[in-house]
């Protein structure tokens, strides 16, 4: 298992010196309402540019499957059943049988009491298994059911957790009670690992909900605000809520990613989530990420798309590549 | 003083496609001549992406469209003949220019045109009584064998016959409840063009027929081959294209309608119709 976040030499030393940031909660405050301002024409227009670029022929054939291997493949409905959990399962596998050459996604995306279903039906594979944890979606519960929610999901395997903030807490500006949330729920995330080295700590990826979040500013707060914490990723919203990830807002996330790890030495994934249905979006984000952070995050262990009806497109796209024909809707899974 | 001279205000011919009228994602055009070489518009040349977008449409329609009442279908088709009637003026004046008729040979066209329309219309809930039928089977049950349409079809018009063709090759596919992406007459597109600005203007949900103006060469065998459309209509490829074509549509096991010599302006029958059904059979317990 890759180690999430990575700690370049010295990172412990220069986080340390970022402790007093954090000590307080005017001191928090402080330092993230000192964060630049984000100019707001400025990052739009930037993300649609970089939404143009022409990706055709092997470099989209490569896009395509690099974007396969990043999916968290997604099903988060009050009427997911072991059935439905064991059947995205074996979809993940095998993301089209008709051609072994399509690389399998990175993780399955539950709710908690789904983790031992998926698990199970995932087996020796190497897809992980992520849990949403922290009363999902909308964050509205007290710590101890939190961290219940939490532990049960990380007792039962899963080797990520998706967690979201208290958005009440941080509009109200709350931060450093957003803060010790997020520690608290790092903490409830270790694990130890097997006799054999594998299941160590679960991996925290820290959901903001962006499109509750209002402003740009407010986001690179929170960007800060959870890679201070200890996030291993940052990750748009939750797919539940009208808005949901975009290119501005992700691109604002990426360049927060970026500035983190050039102060701290620590490296931090993002996952953009929800609204992400097209082959074409998906490759203008792996545009942005690679135009953003470099190749360095252009893997599985450091982006992923929070997603569910994108893998059918990309596979079709696939179809298309490989054959010379379009595709239909008829040839991949209804999920 | 000398009144200054009114500007002309030409016409931008579009595709039409999922209901609005997109110019060609390749930004191309081509000249329109009439029969004597004298330009009349350019017409978008259509790529296979646009062709692409139009199956999408196609295919989103084509829940709503199958679902909807055959009354219903009747209904919208007939709406469309009263738009049509409408603008026979338009419609006149550009076949008669594109297939270099007599103003009143291209009145008789278009007229016929309207009326092949309104033909088909009334078969939407008729059909079901000749293409449907009530099987005796050696048991307690009801057991019905119903038409259903095929899905999307790709049409390819006719091209020596710019609007009575195109309607006679349209009308029959949509009136059971198929959706259409039909290419039109590479030499003559105009009348086929403004049709889509009648389907808009009449009841008739975007996407259910969406028209593409362009060369058969380059768009037809993306058609042919393109794995979420289940017919094809040939009427408007020569005989080698044909061969292509159908080579290329094999491959997800199309039905084909192979081009044939048609006199347009004769009683068309029932083939058109009967050609883009699927039948369904059912089985029903009798007494429960």
């Amino acid at each position: 298992m890759p180690t999430v976040p990575a700690y370049s030499s010295g990172a412990a030393v220069r986080l340390a010196e970022m402790a007093d940031v954090t000590g307080s909660d005017s001191a928090l405050r402080r330092f993230l309402h000192g964060l630049p301002g984000v100019d707001a024409v400025g990052i739009e227009a930037r993300a649609a540019t970089l939404g143009t670029r022409s990706i055709k022929t092997t470099a989209k054939a490569y896009a395509i499957d690099l974007a396969i291997s990043m999916i968290d493949l997604t099903t988060l409905e009050g009427a997911d059943t072991p059935g439905k959990v064991r059947a995205l399962c074996a979809k993940g596998i095998s993301p089209d049988p008709t051609d072994a050459t399509t690389p399998k996604v990175a993780a399955i995306c539950v709710y908690p009491d789904m983790v031992p279903v998926a698990k199970a039906a995932l087996g020796a594979s190497g897809i992980k298994v992520a849990s949403v944890a922290t009363a999902f979606p909308s964050g509205r519960a007290g710590m101890p059911v939190k961290l219940a929610d939490t532990a049960e999901a990380v007792a039962a395997g899963a080797d990520e957790i998706d967690m979201v903030i208290d958005r009440g807490a941080f509009l109200s500006g709350r931060y450093l009670e957003v803060f010790e949330e997020i520690k608290a729920v790092k903490a409830a995330c270790h694990r130890e690992p097997g006799p054999d080295g594998t299941g160590g700590p679960a991996h925290l990826k820290v959901i903001f909900e962006t499109g509750e979040l209002s402003t740009y500013d407010n986001v690179r707060r929170a960007s800060w605000l959870a890679m201070l914490a200890g996030a291993d990723f940052i990750k748009t919203s939750t797919g539940k809520v009208a808005v949901n990830a975009t290119p501005p807002v992700t691109l604002l996330m990426l360049e927060a990613v970026r500035d983190f790890h050039a102060t701290t030495g620590v490296q931090v994934g993002v996952k953009p989530a929800g609204g992400i249905r097209t082959t074409k979006d998906a490759i203008k984000y792996l545009v942005m990420v690679n135009e953003t952070l470099g190749d360095r995050w252009l893997s599985a262990d450091w982006f992923r798309f929070g997603a569910s009806s994108l893998l059918n497109d990309l596979l079709m796209q696939r179809h298309k590549l490989s054959t010379g024909r379009y595709s239909g809707p008829d040839y991949v899974t209804v999920d | 003083m000398k009144q200054a001279e009114r500007l002309n205000v030409y016409k931008t011919y579009k595709l039409f496609v999922g209901g609005k009228f997109p110019r060609s994602e390749s930004g191309r055009v081509y000249e329109v001549t009439d029969s004597k070489g004298n330009w009349l518009a350019n017409a978008p040349l259509s790529s296979r992406k646009d062709a692409r977008d139009a199956v999408v449409a196609a295919r989103k329609a084509f829940g709503g469209w199958s679902g909807t009442t055959a009354y219903n279908r009747g209904q919208i088709l007939y709406r469309v003949a009263e738009m049509l009637e409408g603008r026979r003026d338009q419609f006149t004046a550009e076949v008669a220019a594109g297939e270099g008729l007599s103003k009143s040979k291209a009145a008789a066209q278009v007229d016929a045109a309207v009326d092949r329309w309104v033909w088909y219309a009334g078969w939407s809930d008729k059909v079901a009584q000749i293409a449907g039928s009530a099987n005796p089977v050696a048991g307690p049950y009801f057991n019905l064998s119903v038409p259903e349409p095929t899905g999307v079809v790709a049409v390819l018009a006719p091209q020596e016959s710019s609007f009575l063709g195109l309607v006679s090759v349209i009308a029959p596919v949509i009136v059971t409840g198929n959706t259409v992406v039909v290419l039109t007459s590479e030499k003559s597109p105009l009348p086929a063009l403004s049709l889509g600005e009648v389907l808009a203007t009449s009841d008739v949900p975007g996407g259910v027929v969406n028209i593409l103006s362009g060369k058969v060469s380059e768009v037809a065998p993306h058609l042919a081959a393109h794995m979420d459309v289940n017919a094809i209509d040939l009427a408007g490829a020569d005989a080698e294209e044909s061969a292509r074509l159908q080579v290329a549509a094999a491959d997800n096991l199309k039905r084909v309608l192979r081009p044939s010599a048609t006199d347009w302006t004769a009683e068309p029958g029932t083939d058109r119709l009967l050609a883009f059904l699927e039948t369904k059979t059912v089985w029903h317990p009798i007494g429960v």
